[in-house]
């Protein structure tokens, strides 16, 4: 059977459309109104939902993502409560999941059964931070899991060789990072992303999305015009963060994700 | 005898077994992967050895004394003590046997900006003090908790003309300060070379730092000789990422009849988040680039510690300390506060040298071996730093005294 991810890719290649991926923190503000704003995501038509497992320290991710995490740990978030979320969402949606982690929380759950849990509560891939595919091949306890897809990350200084050694490890989608730097909104787009994704579409026949530092409708369309998908994370966040004391968090989130769809489906 | 060498050079990816590695986002690869290249290729360069030396030499002031503590094995009534004198540095500790050479491996990589995290500040002022040497940038990242209780190396730092940012997340302290240099790295690796202070985080730096700390050990091993016409039955040194006890440790690995005894901070005493004692209360597990044991709760999140001594207040372990311990090479033990600040004040008062903190809690160990050995043992202790950026918190801890108001 297919997984999630590639019916979605397939569709939209059939549409010529890109996809729009959303990023938010698993238990920001809370478990229930992290439902909630998964359910206003899927309403507000996103086609890929990025769930960020909440970790102590998030290297690799900016103020706002790191706020986000502390504020779900705070509220008593788990890797366990992270994947019964994704089991309650997965009642209403067939919206494609990946987790977005870093090792040490599933590492600690134990690698193997992180995947198979994950996987049995309804999510389709991992994004993997700080586990590059070389930790990967040669750690035995952490011998791929094949349950769910392995997104892989290209950086803009990721040489071509090292791109086509990536590539063949991943499944799903290629997520290319637009610019040297954490996660947070920027007012201006990288330069050069058209060219990379071309050079990255060179070396394999997945999909390439593109990501950070991508916050308002202008930019989401430039990249739909660019690429096969079009990842918004902080600015999401930022927006559940203003709001999460609010009793209509989700319409908020809907009301602010709606347009940057709107804008990605417009090319 | 085995035949297998208890010290092998980590793989390429860094690993020591099953520790080390490179868990690092991919925006960080290409830098590591090119500060490894660049690193083997000044290893292999005679000319890049010859600087080094002569910075050491002439800047830096080693090599450093192995000072016989007559008064202080005395009154422990056990084993000879030396102590080798890392606090006579320019700039009071042994992390500036790091920060000068990789400072001189910046140069070659033409970098014009150095990042750097620290602690305790002293591998900030090693830092702050190369970059003003040798004309770099310096920005150096600080937990603001940290920037209270070491006041003065604050001050340092800025005179010697580095900026010095605060963390203000999490607790504050020196994992903190990681993470922030980490963060700028990534987003800065064009420009940009970290001196990460410890035998810490990514490959190639846990093997990197030990090299250039093992000047330590080497001195050590060639002084002891000399004076006792024997090798030590003891090494003992205080561990938080583990540089300084690493650097002496390591050219004695073949030694086998030199045990190793590193010793972590014990806080309060070992309950979770009072504590830095990894070896005691921690687990495997993988943070910042690195496989190690580590502090964490059951959900994988780090947890808090707390040592008096802020460059031991640490939730990871250098990974060769992991690896040795594993082979049985090296043992560990912990000091807690209050046993680190007693051995602060016996060895202040009965040899005239003031400790570091960190380096009372190497102290606090010896305290309890040197009796333990007898009259025929002999110890080196490394003796990594000396105590004047601790004056105001061991005044108050032991006087109850504010000496700076």
């Amino acid at each position: 059977m297919q997984n999630r991810i590639e019916q979605m890719f397939e569709k939209l290649r059939t549409e010529k459309k890109a996809a729009f991926i959303a990023y938010v923190c698993s238990g920001d503000p809370d478990t229930e109104r992290s439902l909630e704003v998964m359910h206003a995501l899927a309403r507000a038509g996103v086609d890929l939902i990025e769930t960020g497992v909440p970790f102590s320290d998030p290297v690799a991710d900016g103020i706002a993502n790191q706020m986000a995490a502390s504020r779900a740990l705070n509220s008593g978030a788990s890797v366990k409560k992270t994947l019964a979320t994704i089991k309650r969402f997965r009642e209403k949606s067939e919206i494609p999941i990946v987790l977005f982690t870093y090792l040490n929380p599933i590492y600690s759950y134990g690698f193997k059964r992180f995947h198979e849990d994950a996987a049995a509560a309804g999510a389709d891939g991992i994004l993997n931070l700080d586990l590059p595919p070389d930790e990967e091949e040669i750690n035995e306890e952490l011998l791929q899991a094949n349950m769910l897809l392995n997104i892989r990350i290209i950086a803009p200084n990721t040489p071509a060789e090292r791109i086509a050694k990536i590539v063949k490890s991943g499944a799903g989608f290629i997520y290319y990072i637009s610019r040297e730097g954490v996660t947070g909104e920027r007012s201006e787009l990288a330069s050069g992303i058209s060219r990379q994704v071309t050079d990255i579409k060179s070396h394999t026949s997945l999909p390439v999305v593109v990501g950070f530092g991508i916050s308002t409708p202008e930019h989401s369309a430039a990249v739909a015009g660019m690429a096969d998908g079009v990842v918004v994370g902080s600015a999401i966040v930022n927006t559940v963060a203003k709001h999460s004391l609010s009793a209509d968090l989700a319409d908020r989130v809907y009301n602010f994700v709606k347009p940057l769809v709107d804008a990605t489906k417009s090319v | 005898m085995s035949n297998i060498t208890p010290h092998p050079q980590p793989d390429a990816l860094g690993h020591f077994g099953t520790y080390g590695g490179m868990f690092v986002p991919e925006t960080l690869m290409a830098a590591l992967t090119e500060l490894a290249a660049e690193y083997e290729r000044a290893k292999q360069d005679p000319l890049f050895k010859e600087e080094l030396d002569f910075m050491l030499r002439e800047y830096v002031g080693r090599p450093t004394p192995l000072t016989f503590a007559e008064r202080w094995s005395e009154e422990l009534g056990g084993a000879r003590i030396y102590l080798k004198r890392e606090d006579l540095l320019h700039t009071g500790a042994h992390k500036i046997n790091n920060a000068m050479g990789q400072i001189l491996l910046a140069k070659r990589l033409g970098k014009d900006r150095i990042i750097a995290e620290t602690g305790a500040g002293q591998h900030g002022v090693a830092t702050a003090t190369v970059c003003a040497r040798f004309g770099f940038k310096c920005v150096i990242y600080m937990g603001e908790v940290d920037m209270e209780r070491q006041a003065l190396n604050v001050a340092r730092m800025r005179f010697l003309g580095a900026e010095v940012c605060a963390v203000t997340a999490g607790q504050r302290t020196l994992k903190e300060a990681v993470n922030e240099a980490m963060r700028d790295w990534v987003t800065n690796v064009g420009t940009t070379h970290y001196i990460l202070g410890s035998a810490l985080g990514s490959h190639p730096y846990p093997m990197m730092v030990r090299d250039f700390q093992r000047v330590i050990g080497e001195e050590a091993r060639r002084q002891i000789l000399e004076r006792e016409q024997r090798l030590p039955d003891y090494l003992v040194a205080c561990v938080g990422g583990g540089s300084n006890a690493i650097g002496l440790f390591h050219p004695f690995l073949d030694d086998k009849s030199v045990k190793m005894l590193g010793v972590e901070a014990g806080g309060r005493g070992i309950r979770r988040g009072e504590h830095a004692a990894r070896f005691e209360g921690g687990k495997l597990g993988v943070l910042q680039g690195t496989k190690t044991w580590l502090l964490a709760d059951d959900d994988g999140q780090i947890e808090l510690t707390h040592s008096v001594s802020a460059g031991l207040d640490y939730a990871a372990v250098g990974p060769e300390h992991a690896f040795l311990k594993d082979i049985g090479r090296t043992e560990y033990s912990y000091a807690t506060d209050a046993e680190a600040l007693e051995a602060f004040q016996e060895v202040s008062l009965i040899e005239g040298i003031i400790p570091a903190l960190e380096t009372a809690h190497g102290l606090a160990g010896v305290r309890k071996l040197a009796p333990e050995l007898g009259k025929d043992g002999l110890i080196i202790c490394n003796f990594s730093g000396r105590g004047d950026k601790d004056v105001a918190q061991a005044a108050k801890a032991i006087f109850g005294e504010d000496v700076f108001g």
